[in-house]
């Protein structure tokens, strides 16, 4: 009797802790913007993270390192100014679980989380999806030996761990992390350092249209600062191959030497660690698991989920913001988390519509500053050619060991699309569910069938997002929903 | 390999394959064992070849590795703990694809 009320007790308890006006997965600048703006605004919001610490990865253990001297000056201005964003997550009320997985999330916004390897279900009136970016999959022979390692990789090692690496490091890509994390090596006493540029000297004259309204709005700092990181590079002597192409590593157990070709020439380099980096993508897993429609960017050479204004996807209740809807930037998903949590605020009757419009105006000019420099950016970098098609013996699903050459014969007997050859040759259907692999085996079909990237489609992504034992899901079954209280985060 | 730019005292003791391996306070598994210099966190169930972290933001399970016993954990997401039991991953077990499907 008295096991069964207190049981009923829990369940009661249960039901309000797991209700909520919002759910907002991840603590990067648009998460973090988000959930504050929520909680400011008078929504009750809890704020998951599946890292242990808030901040994304442009923000990576920003409230361990804003202290660590070193390290800020190290990671510079930019990185710093995840600070104020992290102590106004803080102060917001927002509830923050971090350590919390998403798996899944219904139809009616129910958010599925593991935390403490126990499952539970959250609802709420409205979603913001903040997930970020993932540095794009970049296949090159040799690219699943240990040590190689994408540049965003190696950055969240220095920030995270104080990591860098010893020994001959050979950055090899484009765009502005790469010229970033280069530039945080060298004031991190990094000596043996070789950059290979993929970028095309070419692009630059396509570019040149668009950098008159690449210099408006904040753009120009941009520019500024990348100037900055080569200048610094070029005064400190750092070996630079400009137009490189035709990457490959070697190593039996690790990787040992880096080939490539330069000015019509092949070139080999020894070497004990490698950074491979062509751009960021959105991540696409949750938008996909829901079924939201997505086109593709041709100019960020990447899929998005289709959104309104203030990142509305298709599906009522369910927003998106930051990099997670097309690639933006840090200070402008900061603005997005805003807008999202504005408008979701106006439609739950928190804010009066007029307040709303006229914030959200406020915050839309805020983010388009950001957002001149973008068009110059993209046209300046786009991901080299042999990773949107790379030889045939060129692993693209690492989990599966497919090859690109497995992927085009499977075309070529009749395979027309991305789960055709999941089916087929079970690229796609590793631990990493098609995370690393979609993009190119999307790009490597399109080509080969001569479609677009939006005509050919993109794996079908299923849920579990990420695997969830039959143990947990048997703690779910029965106990309803388990460990409500326990192992919460309170904001401090 | 990678050093530290700035050692720090260790925060606890973690033992991967028998060898014990000091850790700083925030790192996951995977920092405190490529600062410890492993290459090697499992075999790829197809080929047996060693892999390692790529990512280190959770997308690519490059990193699984067996942790008190259970198998398929992202190093590279699971802070470090004090005697933590660690071990290279090897042989065919992999993540179950589907554990529920909707
Ligand atoms: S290193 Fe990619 S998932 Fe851990």
């Amino acid at each position: 009797m008295t096991a069964d009320r207190m049981d009923t007790d829990h369940i009661a308890a249960d039901r309000t802790s797991h209700d909520w006006d919002a759910v907002v997965i991840g603590t990067g600048p648009a998460g973090m913007a988000a959930a504050a703006a929520l909680a400011e605004g008078g929504a009750r919001t809890l704020v998951v993270d599946e890292q242990p610490e808030i901040g994304g990865q442009i923000y990576r253990a920003i409230e361990r390192n804003r202290n660590h001297s070193r390290l800020a000056r190290i990671l510079g201005a930019d990185y710093l100014r995840g600070a104020p964003l992290a102590e106004r997550l803080r102060a917001s009320g927002a509830e923050i679980s971090l350590g919390t997985l998403v798996w899944r999330i219904d139809e009616e916004r129910g958010v599925w989380i593991r935390r403490h390897g126990a499952i539970e279900r959250v609802s709420a009136r409205a979603v913001v999806l903040a997930t970020g970016a993932m540095e794009r999959p970049v296949p090159t022979p040799g690219w699943t030996l240990p040590g190689v390692m994408g540049i965003g990789a190696l950055q969240i090692a220095l920030k995270s761990g104080g990591l860098v690496p010893a020994g001959r490091l050979v950055l090899a890509g484009s765009g502005p992390l790469f010229l970033l994390f280069a530039r945080q090596c060298l004031a991190a006493g990094v000596r043996d350092m070789v950059l290979l540029d993929t970028s095309d000297s070419t692009h630059l004259l396509g570019g040149l249209p668009l950098l008159p309204r690449a210099l408006t709005g904040e753009g120009w700092r941009y520019l500024l600062k990348g100037a900055g990181l080569l200048a610094a590079l070029r005064r400190a002597g750092v070996p630079f191959y400009r137009g490189v192409r035709d990457i490959a590593l070697e190593g039996e157990r690790h990787v040992t030497a880096i080939r490539f070709v330069h000015r019509g020439g092949a070139a080999r380099l020894a070497c004990d660690t490698v950074g491979l980096h062509e751009g960021v993508i959105p991540q696409q897993q949750i938008t996909r698991s829901l079924g939201c429609a997505h086109e593709f960017n041709p100019a960020q050479g990447s899929f998005r989920p289709v959104l309104g204004a203030s990142g509305t996807t298709d599906l009522p209740g369910i927003h998106v913001a930051g990099d997670a809807g097309g690639i933006i930037g840090a200070q402008a998903s900061a603005h997005d988390g805003n807008i999202a949590a504005l408008a979701i605020l106006r439609d739950i009757g928190r804010l009066a519509p007029e307040a709303a419009e006229r914030r959200i105006a406020a915050e839309t000019r805020a983010r388009h500053a950001h957002l001149t420099v973008r068009p110059f950016l993209d046209r300046l970098y786009p991901p080299r050619a042999e990773i949107l098609a790379p030889a045939d013996d060129t692993v693209i699903c690492r989990c599966e060991n497919v090859t690109a050459g497995a992927l085009r014969e499977a075309v070529g007997r009749g395979v027309t699309g991305p789960n055709q050859a999941k089916a087929f040759l079970r690229c796609g259907m590793g631990p990493c569910q098609g995370r690393l692999c979609g993009p190119t085996a999307t790009a490597i079909i399109a080509a080969a069938t001569h479609r677009s990237p939006e005509e050919t489609g993109y794996y079908r992504v299923r849920t579990p997002l990420k695997p969830v034992t039959v143990g947990e899901l048997a703690g779910l079954a029965d106990h309803g929903a388990p460990n409500a209280e326990r192992n919460r985060e309170r904001p401090s | 390999m990678f050093r530290r730019i700035e050692p720090a005292p260790a925060a606890g003791t973690l033992v991967f394959d028998g060898r014990s391996i000091a850790f700083q306070a925030g790192d996951s598994v995977a920092t405190a064992l490529i600062a410890a210099g492993v290459e090697r966190f499992r075999d790829h169930p197809r080929d047996a070849a060693p892999r390692a972290p790529y990512c280190m933001m959770g997308v690519c399970f490059e990193c699984l590795v067996e942790i008190d016993g259970r198998q398929n954990q992202q190093a590279c997401l699971i802070p470090a703990r004090d005697g933590m039991v660690v071990h290279v991953q090897t042989g065919a077990r992999q993540i179950p694809e589907r554990g529920h499907d909707r």
